[in-house]
């Protein structure tokens, strides 16, 4: 099996891995780093947003292969110990995650808009959200997060 | 998904070499068509030969009279570029709506028209700006590059390397999306092109991107909304699914196209 | 006071694990030696199976076992069980034909099992099972009602014209006095969409077994382990309580479809002892479509009698309720006692009388889901109250205040069997008319239409029950369970506190909810506290999360134990003060001598509680560690007031949600934060089932809607922001005086959305439209409407 080697939040990693074996896949079974989930199998629903070379993509939909040599951020990459990243803070304080399943790729999303647009409007937020799905919360308070967690980037 | 042999190519005459050489080879570009259909299993190629790897597919160039977006292009790099906004605004703003973030910061716009899938955007924007599409063996018209549902006119081996679209004096691209996917449900573009008015239908045709000919009379003559909403269409092989029916997405093409002249100006 | 008890909006202690993708869902474990299964599913909704043979898959790379329906059989595995019996008019037991965990001789759904592949990999079990050859004798499938009841095709051969019962409730000859005497009546024909649940994590489940121990083991993505390890261990596998381990461990939101015992979590345990290594299997999301049990799926015809002035005098309903291929674990329950108890609704129709009939058909099994027959019959309520107020000529909201039961009339007896102990829905109604500018309304009408738009407003009016549910009653109705809760309270010798909760936390935050009630009871902070819940080695027993239960009941279960731990604690601190225990006072975690400065801190006895040097001994045992189960005397009745403003864009027939205002009544809030956060969820799946979602199968029972590119889940851009307030009159029927939040928002919302839909076309003549209303069916309706209007 061909080895993939790449860093993960500012760790080299290496794994042999089958060809077919998908970005998160290697992430979550192959690095034992469950925090990108699957909630789809149709590259729909978001739960699996990690970043690759500093932007947003579906780690179910790109090949372990096709990350050789990038830089791949992972939710487990944002917080400074017990220390949340003012995005994590945010969904904490507003209340924006209840199940937590679709929140790290909801968290991992928000940070590509917000590096793309600082200040965006409630409306912009709800567009850009159109790749992440959440069941528990009407986005509602996921709206009133992002908004919040880009305030505080913005400091 | 099955097993498969990945290989990374580093041009596209490597690239077409190594598909050519497989089995069942196939490229692969943002992948963001081809993985899903392979964790589905309704695919089962020896080979993906990877372009991603390939700097000459990368690229948007201004050729005064038109612009050339290389194969490899990201969906994000063209709703972003300067050249595109300023010239070809339309094609920005479809860019700029295909999919969702992810999808338009990985897939390409080789990969999207190599699919021709029918509920996509860029194969109206090929067939409405009247572009040609570039491959490593070829140049290929707009009119005889969409050959049906998810199928062209390109051979084994055949890579699109670019597309070349004429600068238009004025287009706009206006979707009705298919509430599940966000596909196009009905997508219409609207261009003057040289004193040539075109309007493509994406989402709605059974054999996929079509040009709505009484619509483009229509428009031809008098050049406004009004125009474009009074043309009835005909229903007559039109998808009917869970989404629309033949008579709605009849309906829509004609509001879109309405709504897309008025956004055209 | 701790700033942490009961009232406050605490931010959510599981949230720092969530939110650093520490979470631990069923599929983030690994058990040593671990093997993984592809459960091989039937495409053909119906057919028998005449052969299976594995012989080619056996050998494939990896492959440890597949086993098939003859192999269950052979061991004599017992079908999956209903847990509520449903008895036809005549008095006879609903039918209960076998639900095999593999399906044995016959396939009735698509996606039902057909044989389990164990192998060192899950694309290696994957790739063996399409080496599986079946010969399927397909036969026709029988997916509408309709064609179900009207026999030919059976789905089991044992049960006649497809009918799993015919059930009623009501005085029919009081109803059909009142009709006699009615100056209106006023009827409708509804459908109630079918939805499919769609919990974010899809199912998964490892199951191992302990041959040193004949310990049996499985991690299940469940709301209710404990109901899960009674039924599997007691009606499938035949495996005592002692002897199996579940564990619900982070679950990643339920909404009703994981309460129910699934095939895969029998067929996983009983493989897990033959194969002797744990198996994992995870559910793709095209398998959550194709076998979760859905929802809903109701068709009704109700007719509402009305005098002169218009005060209701009856109604009559029918409804058809299709169950699918097999009884899910509450199947039965949801089109009945979940249903049709509540058709007074909140108005004091004074005769009423519903029949229910259930239907066999060749699609998956329908059971509850957020609301779980309460939606259906609020829908079915507000849709024909609006549609009587237009046709009696009344303002739908004069129409709905002169029949509404007055908050002097509670308890309120209903005519179908529920006695709604207390709420003010006047107040509620008043509240939301107030907050979504009803009376400023037309304004935005005309507004709206200078630039082409038809703006509606829409109301719903309703109650619900839930804190399900008093035992005693349930088991008169039928269920085969208790229905009480259960906790225990432990305090640790230095003062901090465990919880164990019979209940299951799956994104409603309990672990900070039940924390607060702790907080609150001993006047520690929350960060004192730790809540458990989800093992059934663990956690001594419990009913789980479903029907807004777990505050209701699990919460008195909670302050009970603490209650306990209290009394006990004084006897503690009146032996170490010296004084008489009656004299011994507690508040804000400090036990005091009345009438002296002297005082202990709480920490102070549960470390003399364990360290009892200084203890009376002779009168109680050592330990500060108390349980309690709590069996609730009544449901408890939730209601509100939801109004929703749409636009229609009548050239698309695209509509969009202006506002959205809710005022409910959930009694006591415990965490204003949380309870906001759960209405608002229960909103987007209403507005979803109003607008977007609908689940399609085709003639041939071949799901249509089986992935996100076909079934429209509500996303961000489809939702608004929502006006939410609560106003509660206390509840009546637990100490905590809370009634539940978690479903409100679905239950209420589908008709407020649908009358404003209907309210913005109406001078189109639109009259009725279906959910949900997809811009197709908007547009269709309009068209319909003018092609209608030409005729005339």
């Amino acid at each position: 099996m061909p080895t993939v080697s790449m860093t993960v939040n500012g760790k080299s990693v290496s794994a042999e891995v089958e060809p077919r074996t998908l970005l998160v896949q290697y992430l979550r079974e192959s690095l034992g780093m469950t925090g990108t989930h699957v909630g789809c199998d149709t590259s729909q629903c978001g739960a699996c947003v990690v970043h690759v070379n500093g932007e947003s993509l579906k780690s179910c939909t790109m090949l372990a292969a096709q990350a050789e040599g990038a830089d791949v951020t992972t939710i487990e990459g944002l917080a400074n110990g017990d220390e949340l990243h003012p995005m994590q803070e945010a969904f904490r304080e507003n209340h924006g995650l209840q199940c937590g399943f679709c929140t790290p790729g909801m968290v991992m999303s928000a940070l590509d808009l917000v590096q793309k647009n600082s200040d965006p409007s409630e409306q912009e937020v709800r567009e850009w959200l159109e790749g992440n799905l959440c069941r528990c919360t009407g986005y509602h308070n996921i709206v009133k997060s992002i908004l919040a967690g880009a305030q505080a980037l913005k400091g | 998904m099955y097993q498969f042999n990945y290989q990374k190519a580093g041009s596209a005459d490597e690239a077409a070499s190594a598909v050519t050489a497989a089995e069942d080879g196939r490229f692969l570009a943002g992948g963001m068509t081809l993985i899903p259909t392979l964790k589905q299993r309704l695919a089962q190629p020896s080979d993906l030969v990877d372009l991603a790897g390939i700097s000459d597919l990368v690229g948007i160039e201004d050729g005064g009279d038109s612009i050339t977006i290389k194969g490899m292009t990201r969906h994000v790099d063209v709703a972003n570029s300067d050249v595109v906004q300023s010239k070809i605004p339309a094609l920005a703003s479809l860019a700029d709506n295909i999919g969702d973030p992810q999808v338009r910061n990985r897939g390409t716009i080789g990969g999207s028209l190599a699919n021709n899938d029918p509920a996509a955007d860029y194969p109206a924007a090929v067939l409405g700006l009247n572009a040609t599409v570039i491959t490593n063996t070829r140049e290929i018209a707009a009119e005889d590059y969409f050959d049906g549902m998810f199928t062209t006119v390109l051979e084994e081996g055949e890579l699109i390397t670019a597309v070349r679209f004429p600068v238009p004096e004025k287009a706009a691209y206006t979707k009705f999306p298919n509430p599940a996917s966000r596909y196009a449900l009905v997508g219409v573009m609207v261009a003057q092109t040289g004193g040539d008015t075109r309007v493509a239908v994406t989402g709605a045709g059974q054999d996929g991107v079509f040009r709505a000919g009484d619509i483009e009379s229509a428009l031809s003559g008098n050049w406004s909304a009004d125009a474009a909403k009074g043309v009835k269409m005909s229903d007559a092989d039109l998808n009917s699914d869970i989404h629309a029916s033949a008579e709605y997405r009849a309906h829509l093409i004609s509001v879109m196209a309405s709504r897309a002249v008025t956004a055209a100006g | 006071m701790t700033g942490t008890g009961i009232g406050a909006s605490v931010k959510r202690v599981e949230d720092q694990r969530f939110l650093t993708g520490n979470g631990n869902y069923t599929d983030d474990i690994n058990r040593p030696g671990q093997s993984h299964a592809w459960i091989l599913r039937s495409p053909h909704a119906h057919a028998t199976l005449k052969s299976v043979d594995t012989s080619k898959a056996e050998k494939a790379d990896g492959v440890i076992a597949i086993f098939t329906g003859a192999d269950m059989a052979a061991d004599e595995i017992g079908g999956l069980p209903c847990g509520w019996q449903i008895h036809n008019k005549d008095g006879s037991p609903m039918l209960e034909p076998g639900h095999p965990p593999l399906a044995h001789e016959k396939v009735r759904y698509v996606g039902d099992q057909v044989a389990i592949v164990i192998a060192a990999t899950r694309d290696a079990a994957r790739d063996a099972a399409e080496l599986i050859e079946i010969d399927y004798g397909v036969l026709p499938a029988v997916i509408d009602m309709d064609s179900a009841l009207a026999g030919g095709t059976l789905v089991h051969d044992d049960v006649p014209n497809n009918r799993c019962f015919d059930w009623e409730i009501g005085e029919k000859d009081a109803v059909d006095e009142a009709f006699a005497a009615a100056d209106h009546v006023v009827s409708i024909d509804l459908v109630n969409n079918r939805l499919i649940p769609n919990a974010m994590e899809p199912r998964a489940a490892i199951s191992d077994f302990d041959r040193s121990t004949s310990q049996y083991t499985l991690f299940t993505t469940s709301q209710n382990p404990h109901v899960i390890r009674l039924l599997m261990g007691a009606f499938v596998l035949q495996i005592p309580e002692h002897k199996l381990r579940v564990v619900a461990p982070d679950v990643g939101g339920g909404f009703g479809s994981k309460i129910f015992h699934y095939a895969e979590e029998a067929i996983l345990t009983w493989a897990a002892a033959k194969v002797h290594q744990p198996i994992k299997w995870t559910a793709e999301r095209s398998e959550s479509f194709a076998t979760d049990a859905h929802g809903r799926d109701h068709e009704s015809h109700a007719e509402l009698a009305l005098d002169k002035s218009g005060k209701f005098l009856g109604l009559r309903v029918a409804t058809k309720a299709n169950v699918g291929a097999y009884l899910s674990t509450f199947g039965s329950s949801v089109p009945t006692y979940l249903y049709a108890t509540l058709l007074a609704g909140v108005y004091t129709t004074p005769a009423i009388y519903a029949e229910v009939q259930t239907v066999f058909t060749n699609t998956v099994p329908v059971d509850a889901y957020r609301g779980a027959g309460r939606p259906e019959c609020t829908y079915l309520l507000e849709r024909l109250v609006t549609k009587a107020a237009r046709e009696v000529g009344i303002d739908p909201v004069e129409l709905r205040k002169m029949n509404m039961i007055q908050p002097d009339q509670y308890p309120y007896q209903t005519p179908v069997a529920l006695m709604y102990d207390c709420g003010d829905s006047p107040a509620t109604f008043a509240s939301a008319l107030k907050a979504s500018d009803y009376a400023g309304f037309e304004k935005r009408r005309a507004a709206a239409e200078k630039s082409g738009k038809l703006r509606g407003i829409g109301i719903s009016t309703y109650v619900e029950a839930c804190g399900i549910a008093p035992s005693a009653v349930a088991g008169a109705l039928g269920a085969r369970a208790g229905l009480y809760e259960s906790a225990q309270v432990r305090v640790h010798p230095t003062g901090s506190v465990t919880v164990y909760t019979g209940t299951h936390n799956h994104g409603q935050g309990h672990e900070t909810t039940f924390a607060q009630l702790v907080s609150e009871s001993f006047g520690i902070p929350i960060d004192q506290i730790e809540i458990s819940h989800g093992d059934t080695d663990q956690v001594q027993f419990g009913m789980g999360t479903y029907g807004s239960r777990s505050l209701a009941v699990g919460g008195p279960a909670i302050l009970n134990a603490c209650n306990k731990v209290i009394d006990k604690a004084k006897k503690i601190a009146a032996h170490i003060m010296e004084a008489d225990v009656s004299d011994i006072e507690f508040a804000d975690g400090k036990f005091t001598v009345a009438g002296t400065d002297k005082e202990m801190a709480f920490g102070e006895i549960s470390l003399a509680a364990y360290v009892p040097h200084n203890y009376p001994i002779e009168e109680i045992e050592p330990g500060l560690d108390e349980n309690a189960f709590y069996d609730p005397l009544n449901f408890s009745f939730p209601g509100g007031a939801h109004i929703c403003e749409v636009e229609v864009d009548p050239e698309t027939g695209d509509s969009e949600i202006i506002s959205f205002t809710a005022v409910d009544d959930v009694g006591r809030v415990v965490n204003p934060m949380i309870v906001e956060g759960q209405v608002h969820g229960g909103l987007a799946q209403g507005v979803g089932q109003a607008m977007l979602e609908g689940c399609v199968y085709d003639d041939n029972g071949q799901l249509l809607t089986g992935s996100y590119m076909d079934y429209t889940m509500p996303r961000a851009d489809d939702l608004p922001n929502f006006s939410v307030a609560t106003q509660s009159v206390m509840g009546a029927s637990n100490p905590l005086e809370v009634k539940g939040v978690g479903e409100v928002g679905a239950i209420g919302s589908p008709p407020a959305v649908v009358n404003a839909i209907l309210d913005a076309l109406a001078p189109l003549g639109v009259e009725d439209i279906s959910m949900p209303a997809t811009p197709l069916k908007v547009w269709q309706a309009i068209q319909e409407s003018s092609v209608r209007q030409a005729a005339e």
